[in-house]
């Protein structure tokens, strides 16, 4: 399936709820390049999920504008818009008395598409966000948090929209099918390469799901927009660097792998062996485990590439 | 009047006990041979006119609680005016409302089934509007974000998620519709209630009359009970696969 991604602009959109003291989101300015995944992060009371609500318009504009490859959502119709955007929440909001088919079918149902297309386009998505094609009859009481939200993406993801948008899709799972999760859509990102808007409370989330992190403050004011790395090195002001915490340098550290690294040649032996795709995070660690100065860096079929010294690490 | 002994002449419904079975004689709670001498000219009209009667009570009191719990499910401050006025209907004495009726609508089955209806509303009105108003809010949300219009909404998600409870209130007021249509026959000779008052009637309370019909009553309502039952298991596959 074609699939084609647009681009995303906030253009001064500012958000103000009558009889309340300030702007929920104010005068928010930011353009997510198509098919990259913007995650709108920061404290409660920051506008994120606000912000996000203003793009399928659940919730008017005050003032400005939001574009949708160059159209402005306010001169489409309210339905056809929401139609044409995928849409995932945290409680994920399946229809309980619908099968888990019927349930991805939704929008193409809607949009007329026929049911036979709506039965292959489902045990496609199943696939995709992987699930059992088996999972197509069963009722959504019968699965488990994690598959519902899999469904939940599956069911965004049906009419094949250009932009999605995700509200804390993956903040009521566990942590440790969170982190599979996490994998699995930026696998599929990978693949299908929408425009994602992601609303978090979790700056790792953010860091890891991130091509670009929007940090809001207080009053829905954009404090930092940046690829995450930029955050992390170069946090602009001191709520930016409180937000993103202490160990901000060993986040930015989880970001790079040994591969990216200028290695010097390999020559000492009797030193830790890892894959260029290890973190520096982890190398470092190891490092410091091991009480070695330097790692020997392999290639995938174990070839040794070069030495990473902890310097080369730290730098 | 049809009765047990009837005196030639329609004279006063007195039981003949003297001249039936030793079972008739000694009134004994049950006797077979009675049932089955009667069914055909007492029990099966009245069971018929019984279901006849639940039928159209329950079937006009559902209308109108639908079209009720509609309006407030549409305008959210008519609920509680409305649920005060099914409220106040079911706290009326049901022999007296039955009473009350024969001048405006003689004896006739309509003044049975006013009252019917009345007491139906009580159950079914807030049932109704509960089942609708008890969609979860991620489920409207997500039903938004994805374009359903507000008309999509009600049929395909709100109408469909209030079944389990619409279902609830159908029960409960086909068995109360049941029960409490026995004692329509107090206003006239119409269903169940008809033999169950003629035995009653009688100066020893002809035991064997009542207990037929009485548990005719408590068949037919634990028949309607499961019936319907069955119906909702129908209508919501999903609700029962946890």
């Amino acid at each position: 399936m074609p699939t084609e991604a647009a681009e995303l602009v906030f253009d001064e959109a500012t958000k103000i709820y009558p009889g309340r003291d300030g702007a929920a989101v104010d005068h928010l300015s930011l353009t997510v390049p198509a098919g990259d995944i913007c995650v709108l992060v920061g404290p409660s009371g920051g506008g994120k999920t606000t912000a996000l609500k203003l793009v399928n318009r659940l919730i008017p504009l005050t003032s400005g504008d939001i574009r949708i490859d160059g159209t402005s959502i306010l001169k489409q119709d309210v339905v056809q818009l929401r139609r044409s955007i995928g849409y995932v929440i945290q409680q994920v909001g399946l229809f309980p008395h619908m099968t888990v088919e019927a349930n991805i079918g939704t929008v193409p149902k809607l949009l007329g598409r026929p049911r036979s297309w709506i039965r292959t386009r489902s045990a496609e998505l199943l696939e995709l966000v992987g699930l059992d094609p088996s999972y197509a009859k069963q009722f959504p009481a019968q699965l488990s948090g994690g598959e519902r939200q899999r469904v939940g993406l599956a069911r965004a993801l049906a009419a094949n929209p250009p932009l999605m948008l995700m509200d804390e899709p993956f903040g009521a799972i566990d942590p440790i099918v969170r982190a599979r999760l996490q994998d699995e859509f930026l696998r599929l990102q990978k693949e299908i390469r929408k425009t994602v808007v992601f609303v978090t409370h979790d700056v790792d989330e953010a860091i890891k799901v991130g091509d670009r992190i929007a940090i809001l403050r207080q009053g829905g004011v954009l404090a930092q927009y940046d690829t995450p790395q930029r955050i992390l090195e170069h946090p602009v002001d001191e709520f930016v660097a409180d937000f993103v915490g202490r160990d901000r340098a060993l986040k930015a550290l989880a970001l790079k792998t040994l591969g990216e690294l200028e290695l010097s040649p390999a020559t000492e032996d009797g030193l830790p062996r890892l894959s260029a795709d290890t973190s520096l995070r982890d190398a470092l660690a190891l490092v410091i485990a091991e009480r070695k100065d330097a790692v020997l860096v392999v290639g995938p079929d174990g070839s040794p590439l070069g030495v990473a010294t902890r310097e080369d690490l730290l730098r | 009047m049809t009765g047990l002994g009837l005196a030639d002449g329609g004279g006063p419904v007195i039981p003949n006990f003297g001249h039936g079975t030793a079972c008739l004689r000694h009134n004994h709670w049950f006797c077979p041979s009675w049932v089955h001498e009667h069914w055909g000219d007492i029990l099966q009209p009245a069971l018929v006119q019984h279901i006849y009667l639940t039928l159209i009570s329950v079937s006009i009191g559902f209308a109108i609680s639908f079209a009720l719990a509609l309006i407030a499910f549409r305008f959210g401050f008519l609920g509680p005016p409305l649920g005060a006025m099914s409220d106040i209907l079911y706290c009326l004495p049901s022999i007296s409302l039955f009473l009350l009726l024969v001048p405006v609508t003689g004896l006739s089955v309509t003044t049975l089934v006013i009252p019917l209806v009345a007491y139906t509303l009580f159950v079914l009105y807030p049932n109704i509007l509960a089942g609708l108003r008890g969609v979860p809010p991620e489920v409207l949300e997500s039903a938004r974000g994805m374009g359903f219009t507000r008309l999509q909404t009600f049929w395909r998600v709100e109408l469909p998620l209030a079944v389990p409870a619409i279902m609830a209130g159908l029960r409960v007021a086909t068995v109360a519709t049941i029960s409490i249509a026995t004692i329509a026959a107090i206003v006239l000779y119409y269903g169940l209630g008809g033999p169950i008052f003629d035995a009653i009637n009688h100066p020893d309370i002809f035991r064997t009359e009542l207990v037929a019909a009485g548990g005719l009553t408590i068949l037919l309502a634990l028949t309607a009970d499961t019936l319907l039952a069955l119906l909702q298991r129908a209508l919501t596959p999903w609700s029962r696969q946890r």
